[in-house]
């Protein structure tokens, strides 16, 4: 059975529909000494998120997961060891449930759920668990690397293109139309939004108490983001360092900190959801990855949307709802200046984004899915919606879903 | 609480503090922070959470901060894998004066109550190991959570010498009732504290919810929420205060009676509070568990109990006397020399535990098939009772073969002998082991009796051979006496020290002499009973005399169980090395020779007398004994055969005999083996001039 070639109508998708079930995430923590998981382990988060899958899902009989795909940026240590297997032996998941770890930096959990949404659609798969863990305390981005002495000595990357910051600095020299006043005034936004989201219930339900545990304080319970910065102001964000460069724009206000976390999600051939009695909150309609140069990796969703645009034919217009991942607000306002949207649209990350929450890298991909999945039940409005993220070493990710809840444009 | 923190710390300067940290954190579903007291004593699990003075003064004051925040509920937890398991042993130890025995306690009381008296609702979530006083504790409060993965619950108290004495004895049978609190208190503790099951546990209704150990703590606290809020209302059992009370304490009677024969007050007193507990009145039930508590910690026989916890758990993994352990060969192939009952026991042990190739040789193919067939016929059965996988069963079945030709043993590492009881046989055996195994392979026998040296004299290498002295049944019982030839080198006694700790026995080095140390008190102490039936004291009254003493078994009937031939033979190999003090019986010797396998019989009913045969060959004298008498001589005997046994040298300190009498013939734990006994009694005084072990080390130190 193959499904048949490009370009693909909108309505015309795999072999299988893919529905996403259900996402959820640990309480995202500040990285470092004094972070509310300094003493917990990535693998403990993870698990933590997938045995809260089962359990909000008894309708799932455990043996029926087909696969398990973990993300992981650095996969050593707590976060090694072929963490999508080990994952699913910790949360009391059947030996004979197989599992995996994927990484593609910042999209890890992304490309998990694109791979077993994949498998799921081929036809492998009827039942799979996508997620991903970052625990950047444990692990800060760049531990144990060993560039190969190609890259720079063949000038294959620009050699800021492995410092994160240092490529948002790029992008502002890219496009000097996207300001420091503007990232400011964005990131200022997203913290507000967040608030409000938390303060309504929308931020929440999807959260997973996690057990802490400080040699000081004895044992604690993670029950909500550390990240955020309620009531922070565009004037206080002026204020803040520029550490990538004298005088540039990117500072700790306008970008996603360095965080711990994980994500998890259950993915089903849609016809086996309806079987089990699984919900379905989206149908994955198409996904794609591109490449751009590492050095302005945050431009990576532009072109993997306009690609993804011409394989399902759909375009900016059809998209009623954005879940962008918000690494640094400049790489936010490039995508949204490309496709015309302006900095304050409401479709745009409505609950506020990474800047307030936090991105622990590997695991964002699904707590912008479990985003999307919640506000599409509140929108039967709403038809498409897109998730999408820059990812390190210059590439972007792009994902549209369907909303099974739309009734028709009102 | 009648502590302050300085006289805490004077009290027990050295205490290893369990801190107490109240946290106040947000639960989903609560309006109010929950205040979550963490238990941790900042080393890892291997140092399990304990209770002394001080930290009992730091769980006092984390209380205080927690009532003090007016919390939604108070939760009590531990640190990864432990919860605590009681008081700290080596604190109470050290105790020598009365006021402080009943400080603590006293203090135990005070703070643990505020647990279960609270307004606000308390929950003990059990995430890990539980023992003694952190069960009191969990007890203490409203409700309990028990983490899947704990290893060790139970009340060791009884065991010890001591009873749950921070109100487990008045706790446990009020919420779970008394014949299963019984059970829990009295009946495993003195099965060799037997732990009970995360299941059984449960099912007891010790503990209200069981979790996973991955979010244990996350779910306990989610199920707290859901408590305070009302939604889930955790069940109580009706508890039978009449008959069933009357049942159980009766049971209770019968095996404290049974196993101790009276001579633990610690059992006897955990029955008494355990009656008390009827009336369900905290007051009166706890004072007497104070009052009680602070008399037997103040009590020799407390600490004898203490002396033989501190034997088993630290001296036993440090044998006295074994040479450095980085001296040691590995051991990769295993023969055995005998295909017999012994020999066959002896494979299955080697074959489990090292797991290496085992070849049995004997003299003929029908007794080696039978030998390798019973092996396998034993692995066959732990398959059945699913003690090892389809896997694990074939892995083991083909590491056991056997062989006729003894150069089956060529690359063998460990040789052990189990041929007949006679020294030219053995020589014999290990002068023809010699023409085909390596110059460094271990000659080990498992002789109960006979000479190592004499053994070693006429090979080529008589430093590789060890004594290698098992107790039967060879699976259970834990002791291993190592024994050193007077040739015997370091390297090989070092790896018969590693092949024993691989065995999980207990090893105690022993001197080359005459039937070593179990073996050779047992039947001095056996030797000096039969003389006084000689004389003319009835059967019955010479075996029943040493019933105080709390054995396991008495004279005879261990006798019985041993074998009289095989107890005939031991006797005679002392006899003829110590010919004053080892007598060899000639009724023994007539009633052996009369097939006679023991002098009790027993009717229909479980009622023994002596067997009439047995009464009619038995030619006794005029003298008879009183059981004092009987039990006087005996004693006697023993503690001078002891004091003689640490003059040769024959094991380091009259420590390691209590040892070897503990886990070698099953003798009380409770009484500290036997010298702990012989000094307090005073026999030891009367027959030696000067006692076993100095003050302090097995009894209440001077103040």
């Amino acid at each position: 059975m193959a499904a048949p070639a490009t370009p693909l109508a909108p309505t015309a998708r795999g072999v299988r529909n893919v529905a996403f079930v259900e996402g959820v995430r640990t309480p995202f923590g500040k990285a470092g000494d004094k972070g509310m998981y300094a003493g917990t382990r990535a693998d403990d988060l993870v698990v933590n998120a997938i045995r809260e899958l089962l359990r909000r899902h008894p309708e799932l009989p455990p043996e029926r997961v087909d696969e398990v795909a973990i993300a992981a940026t650095t996969q050593t240590g707590d976060q090694g060891l072929t963490i999508g297997r080990t994952a699913a032996l910790l949360a009391g998941l059947p030996k004979s449930v197989p599992g995996f770890a994927i990484d593609r930096m910042c999209a890890g959990a992304m490309t998990a759920v694109t791979t077993a949404a994949s498998g799921i659609g081929f036809g492998a798969y009827d039942i799979a668990i996508a997620g991903g863990v970052e625990h950047m305390g444990r692990h800060p981005m760049g531990e144990g690397v060993d560039p190969n002495p190609r890259i720079i000595a063949d000038k294959l990357v620009d050699p800021t293109a492995l410092v994160m910051g240092q490529t948002a600095e790029n992008l502002h020299d890219r496009f000097p139309a996207i300001t420091k006043q503007r990232t400011d005034a964005y990131a200022a936004r997203s913290q507000e939004r967040y608030a409000e989201a938390v303060k309504t219930g929308k931020i929440g339900p999807e959260l997973v108490p996690v057990a802490t545990r400080s040699a000081e304080l004895g044992w604690g319970l993670a029950t909500e983001d550390e990240p955020p910065r309620p009531g922070t102001t565009v004037e206080q964000l002026a204020n803040l360092k520029t550490p990538f460069r004298p005088f540039g724009r990117i500072t700790a206000g306008n970008a996603a900190g360095l965080n711990d976390g994980a994500t998890a999600s259950i993915l089903a051939d849609e016809e086996t959801a309806r079987e089990l009695g699984l919900p379905v909150a989206m149908r994955l309609v198409g996904y794609s990855f591109a490449g751009v140069e590492p050095e302005v990796m945050g431009i990576g969703p532009v072109p993997a949307t306009e690609k993804l645009f011409k394989r399902t034919g759909l375009s900016i217009d059809d998209i009623g709802l954005f879940e962008i991942n918000e690494a640094f607000a400049v790489q936010v306002l490039a995508f949204l200046d490309h496709f015309g949207i302006d900095d304050e649209d409401p479709r745009v990350n409505q609950w506020g984004g990474a800047i307030a929450c936090g991105h622990p890298l590997a695991s964002s991909g699904v707590r912008l899915m479990t985003q999307l999945a919640r506000q599409f039940a509140e929108r039967p409005d709403v038809r498409y919606g897109m998730t999408t993220m820059c990812i390190g070493i210059g590439m972007g990710g792009t994902v549209i879903w369907e909303n099974p809840a739309f009734e028709g444009a009102k | 609480m009648t502590f302050t923190a300085e006289a805490a710390k004077a009290a027990f300067p050295d205490e290893v503090v369990t801190h107490a940290k109240t946290r106040l954190i947000k639960v989903p579903g609560l309006t109010k922070k929950v205040a979550l007291i963490t238990l941790d004593n900042g080393h890892d699990h291997t140092r399990p959470n304990t209770f002394g003075p001080q930290g009992l003064v730091s769980l006092n004051a984390a209380l205080d901060e927690a009532f003090a925040a007016e919390p939604a509920a108070i939760a009590v937890t531990g640190k990864p894998f432990i919860f605590a398991v009681g008081a700290d042993l080596s604190g109470v130890e050290a105790v020598s004066d009365p006021e402080l025995a009943r400080e603590i306690a006293q203090t135990g009381h005070d703070v643990f109550r505020r647990l279960t008296e609270s307004s606000i609702p308390t929950f003990g979530f059990v995430n890990g190991a539980v023992m003694g006083g952190g069960l009191e504790l969990a007890l203490s409060c409203h409700y309990r959570t028990l983490s899947e993965n704990t290893a060790a619950i139970a009340f060791p108290e009884v065991f010890l010498g001591l009873f749950p004495g921070w109100g487990g004895t008045q706790l446990l049978p009020n919420l779970i009732g008394a014949d299963a609190a019984v059970t829990v208190i009295i009946e495993n503790a003195l099965a060799q504290n037997k732990m009970l099951t995360v299941k059984q546990t449960a099912e007891l209704g010790i503990v209200d919810a069981v979790f996973g150990s991955a979010d244990y703590l996350e779910q306990s606290l989610l199920w707290l929420a859901r408590v305070v809020n009302g939604e889930i209302k955790p069940e109580r059992r009706e508890i039978d205060r009449g008959s069933a009370w009357d049942a159980a304490i009766a049971r209770a009677k019968s095996i404290v009676d049974g196993r101790t024969h009276g001579a633990s007050p610690g059992a006897t007193k955990a029955v008494e509070l355990l009656e008390l507990a009827r009336e369900n009145d905290l007051d009166r039930g706890y004072a007497a568990e104070t009052d009680g508590l602070a008399e037997l910690l103040m009590s020799d026989v407390l600490r004898a109990g203490l002396y033989s916890f501190n034997l088993v758990n630290k001296r036993a993994k440090r044998p006295a006397g074994a040479p450095d352990k980085s001296l040691a060969r590995k051991v990769n192939k295993v023969g055995i020399v005998g295909a017999g009952l012994m020999a066959s026991q002896l494979a299955l042990l080697f074959v489990r535990r090292l797991k290496v190739p085992v070849v049995l040789t004997d003299v003929d193919q029908e007794r080696v098939d039978k030998g390798v067939g019973s092996v396998h016929a034993e692995i066959d059965k732990l398959l059945a009772k699913k003690r090892l996988s389809p896997d694990a069963a074939n892995r083991l079945k083909a590491l056991v073969t056997g062989s006729l030709d003894k150069a089956a043993f060529s690359d063998a590492d460990f040789v052990i002998e189990a041929v007949f009881e006679e020294l030219g046989v053995k020589q014999q055996v290990f002068a023809e082991l010699e023409q085909h195994v390596k110059p460094e392979a271990i000659l080990a026998t498992n002789t109960s009796s006979l000479s190592i040296t004499a053994m070693a004299s006429k090979l080529q290498h008589p430093e590789r051979v060890v004594g290698f002295h098992f107790f039967n049944p060879v699976a259970v019982l834990p002791l291993l006496e190592i024994v050193r030839g007077e040739q015997t080198d370091d390297a090989s006694l070092a790896t018969a020290f590693s092949v024993g700790k691989q065995l999980k026995k207990s090893s105690v080095l022993v001197k080359d002499a005459s039937a070593f140390v179990v073996n050779r008190l047992l039947l001095r102490f056996l030797g000096e009973v039969l003389v006084t039936v000689d004389e003319g004291t009835p059967f019955d009254v010479a075996d029943k005399a040493l019933e105080p003493l709390g054995l396991p078994m008495t004279p005879l009937t261990l006798m019985q169980l041993v074998g009289p031939a095989i107890a005939l033979h031991v006797g005679e190999t002392l006899h003829e090395s110590f010919p004053d003090r080892f007598t060899v019986s000639e009724n023994l010797a007539k009633f052996v020779k009369a097939g006679k396998k023991g002098v009790w019989i027993w009717d229909a009913r479980g009622n023994a007398s002596a067997d009439p045969e047995v009464v009619e060959l038995w030619t006794q004298g005029d003298r008879p004994s009183t059981s004092e008498q009987v039990r006087d001589r005996a004693l006697s005997a023993i503690a001078e055969e002891i004091r003689i046994m640490l003059d040769e040298g024959v094991v380091a300190e009259a420590q390691d005999i209590d040892l070897c009498l503990i886990l070698g013939a099953g003798w009380p734990f409770w009484n500290g083996g036997i010298t702990p006994y012989l000094d307090r009694s005073g026999v030891s005084e009367r027959v030696n001039g000067k006692p076993f072990l100095a003050p302090g080390v097995a009894s209440v130190p001077a103040s």
